[in-house]
C-alpha cells in the first residue's frame, strides 16, 4: 500500500536525505512509537520542518497524528528513531484551548513565560504585544468562560507566541469551531505565520484547511501511522479566502483526498 | 353565560399581551424574570408555612390522636419563642453558651482544615501515602464518633481540648476526601502545559492542581463546617461537664423537663450550623465565583 500510494505524490517522503536537513527546526528520523499497551501508533516516520515552512499532516481518525505531535513536544517518547527539536523554542496549541479557568486571559497568556521564569517587565511587554497581535486587547481581564470558542483559541495561540517559538505545533486547533470562525482564524494564522516566520506542524481532518494553510501537506495512513504521500503546495505565502475557489486549489485538494482515501483502506 | 364568554375573551387578550414578553430575546429583564424572582420567594415562604403548620398539627392533634402521647413533647412554636427567646435572661444564657460552642467548633474546624488539607496535598503527591492512609480515613469516617467520645474524654478531658478533638475527628474526612479528589482531577491537557515547560512538582501543585481543586475544596469545607458543630454538640452532650456550651444547656433543660427551652436550644444549634454553612458558601463565592461556572448560591 505504501509503495503504490507514494507513486501519485509529488515527491517521495521516504527518502531520508532530502527530508532530514541541517537547518530544520524539527525533524523526525525513522520515528516509531508504540504505547505500553501495545498500540502501535506511529511507524517509521521521517520528515523535517524548516523555518518558514508550514507542514500539515492529514489522516484518518486515530491514525497517530496527535501522537506524532506529542512525541515532537516530548509529551510522549519515541520507541525507535529520533526527533531533533529545540523544545525551549517550541509552541503548542492543543485541540481544546486548555486555558486555566481561574486565570484571566492576560495571566493565561503569561503562563509559559511565567513557568520559564521570564522576568516580569519583559513578560508583561510580550504579553501585551501578543494580545494585540491576536486581537484580544479588550479581553485581557476576562476569564475563559466569558470568551467564545474562537477567542479562547486566540488566547491559546498568544500563550505560545509569547515564547517567540521557532517551531509551532498545532493539534487540530480549529476542529471544534464553526465554519466562519474557522476560516477567519485560518487567515489570521497565515498572517501570523508570514509575520513571525516560525516553522509549523499542523494536524487537521480538513483537507481544505490543510491545502489553504500549508506549504506542504503530508498524508498519514491508518494505524500504525506512516507518511504515505506528500504534496507541495505551490500558492504564494499571502493567500486570500477566495483561493478556496481557485481551480488549482480544487485540483490539489482532490489529489490529497484521493491519497487520503487510499490511506484509509 | 355571556359573562363567561367575556371572561374568556379577556383571558385570551391577556395571553396575547403577555406572549411577546415570554420571548427571552425581546423582553430581557422584564416580567418573566420578575416572575421567577417571585417564585424564588414564594417557594421558601410556602415551605416555611407548611413546616410551622406541621409543627402545630403535631402539638394540637397528631401526638395525642395518632401516637397517644402527651402534647408537651412538642410544644407549639409560640410557646418555644416565649419561653426561650423572649425572656432576656434565658436568651443571654443560651447565646453565651452558643458562642462557646461556636468557638470550640471553629477551632476544631480550623485544625481539621489545616491538617486535612496538608494530608490531602501529601497524598496527592505520593501514591504510596494515599494508598496507606486512605483505609484509616475511611475507618475513621465509618466508626460513629459517639463510640470514640468516652475514650477521648478519658484521654484529653471533658473540657475544650477533648471537645475540639471530637470536632477534628468528625470534620476531617470530607476535607481530605474532597481536597484529594479535587487535586487529582485537574485536566490532562492542562497537565500537558506544565509538562511542556518542565514544571517542577511543587509548581504543578500550586499553580495547577490546587487552584483547579478550589471548588471541590470549598465544597468539602462547607460539609465539614456543619459536621464540626455536630462534633462540638456531641462532645458536650456526652461529657455534660465543664464550660457550658449549648449542648450542655440542652441536656440540662431536657433533664429538668424544660421542653420549650430545650427546643430553643436546638434551634440555636441549627442556626449555628447554618451560619457556618452559609459563611463557607459565601467565602467560596468570593474566591472561586468569578471563574467557576457552577458556583451558585445555595446557602
Amino acid at each position: 500500500m505504501t509503495e503504490t500510494s507514494t507513486t501519485h505524490s509529488h515527491h517521495d517522503p521516504t527518502m531520508p536525505p532530502a527530508a532530514v536537513s541541517s537547518d530544520a527546526v524539527l525533524s523526525f528520523d525513522h520515528v516509531s512509537m508504540t504505547f505500553p499497551d501495545g498500540t502501535h501508533a506511529v511507524d517509521d516516520v521521517s520528515f523535517s520542518v524548516r523555518p518558514g515552512e508550514f507542514v500539515t499532516v492529514v489522516g484518518p481518525s486515530g491514525c497517530g497524528k496527535s501522537t506524532l505531535l506529542r512525541v515532537a513536544a516530548g509529551l510522549e517518547h519515541e520507541t525507535a528513531g529520533s526527533v531533533a527539536v529545540n523544545r525551549s523554542e517550541l509552541g503548542y496549541v492543543f485541540q481544546d484551548a486548555t486555558l486555566l479557568q481561574w486565570r484571566t486571559v492576560r495571566r493565561n497568556v503569561a503562563l509559559f513565560a511565567e513557568l520559564d521564569g521570564m522576568a516580569r517587565p519583559e513578560r508583561e511587554r510580550r504579553v501585551d504585544e501578543k494580545l494585540s497581535l491576536v486581537n484580544l486587547d479588550g479581553f485581557a481581564d476576562k476569564y475563559p468562560r466569558q470568551l467564545s470558542g474562537g477567542m479562547r483559541m486566540r488566547a491559546s495561540l498568544a500563550r505560545s507566541l509569547v515564547m517567540d517559538p521557532l517551531i509551532f505545533l498545532f493539534d487540530e486547533p480549529f476542529g471544534a469551531l464553526d465554519q466562519i470562525t474557522r476560516e477567519r482564524l485560518n487567515s489570521e494564522l497565515l498572517e501570523l505565520f508570514a509575520r513571525q516566520g516560525f516553522g509549523a506542524l499542523f494536524i487537521t481532518h480538513s483537507i481544505a484547511e490543510a491545502v489553504f494553510l500549508s506549504t506542504r501537506v503530508l498524508v498519514m495512513s491508518a494505524r500504525p501511522g506512516r507518511i504515505v504521500a506528500a504534496f507541495d503546495v505551490p500558492f504564494a505565502p499571502s493567500r486570500s479566502p477566495e483561493l478556496r475557489f481557485d481551480p488549482q486549489f480544487a485540483e490539489l485538494s482532490g489529489e490529497v483526498s484521493q491519497a487520503l482515501r487510499g490511506a484509509h483502506s | 353565560m355571556s359573562d363567561l364568554v367575556e371572561a374568556q375573551a379577556v383571558a385570551a387578550g391577556a395571553d396575547a399581551a403577555t406572549a411577546p414578553a415570554l420571548d427571552p430575546d425581546t423582553a430581557a429583564p422584564t416580567p418573566r424574570r420578575r416572575g421567577r424572582e417571585l417564585v424564588d420567594l414564594v417557594g421558601p415562604a410556602l415551605a416555611f408555612c407548611v413546616f410551622v403548620g406541621f409543627w402545630y398539627v403535631m402539638h394540637y392533634w397528631a401526638l395525642r390522636a395518632i401516637w397517644d402521647k402527651p402534647d408537651f413533647l412538642v410544644p407549639p412554636p409560640h410557646t418555644v419563642i416565649n419561653e426561650a427567646f423572649v425572656d432576656t435572661e434565658r436568651l443571654t444564657e443560651m447565646l453565651r453558651a452558643t458562642r462557646f460552642t461556636a468557638y470550640i467548633s471553629l477551632i476544631g474546624l480550623g485544625i481539621a482544615i489545616l491538617v486535612g488539607t496538608i494530608l490531602a496535598v501529601a497524598m496527592a503527591q505520593a501514591r504510596w501515602l494515599e494508598r496507606s492512609a486512605w483505609p484509616y480515613l475511611v475507618a475513621l469516617q465509618a466508626i460513629p464518633v459517639i463510640a470514640l467520645t468516652p475514650l477521648i474524654g478519658s484521654i484529653w478531658g471533658t473540657g475544650p481540648v477533648g471537645r475540639i478533638v471530637v470536632c477534628v475527628l468528625i470534620a476531617m474526612f470530607p476535607i481530605v476526601a474532597n481536597t484529594l479528589f479535587g487535586l487529582l482531577s485537574a485536566d490532562r491537557g492542562q497537565h500537558d502545559l506544565f509538562t511542556l515547560r518542565n514544571a517542577s512538582r511543587s509548581t504543578r501543585m500550586f499553580r495547577l492542581q490546587f487552584p483547579a481543586a478550589l471548588p471541590a475544596i470549598f465544597a468539602g469545607y462547607r460539609i465539614a463546617a456543619g459536621l464540626s458543630v455536630i462534633g462540638a454538640i456531641v462532645g458536650e452532650l456526652f461529657f455534660r461537664r465543664g464550660e457550658k456550651g449549648i449542648g450542655i444547656l440542652l441536656a440540662d433543660y431536657r433533664s429538668q423537663n424544660q421542653v420549650p427551652e430545650a427546643y430553643g436550644a436546638m434551634i440555636l444549634t441549627a442556626a449555628l450550623g447554618i451560619a457556618l454553612f452559609v459563611a463557607f458558601g459565601w467565602l467560596a463565592q468570593l474566591i472561586v465565583g468569578k471563574w467557576h461556572e457552577s458556583t451558585r448560591k445555595t446557602g
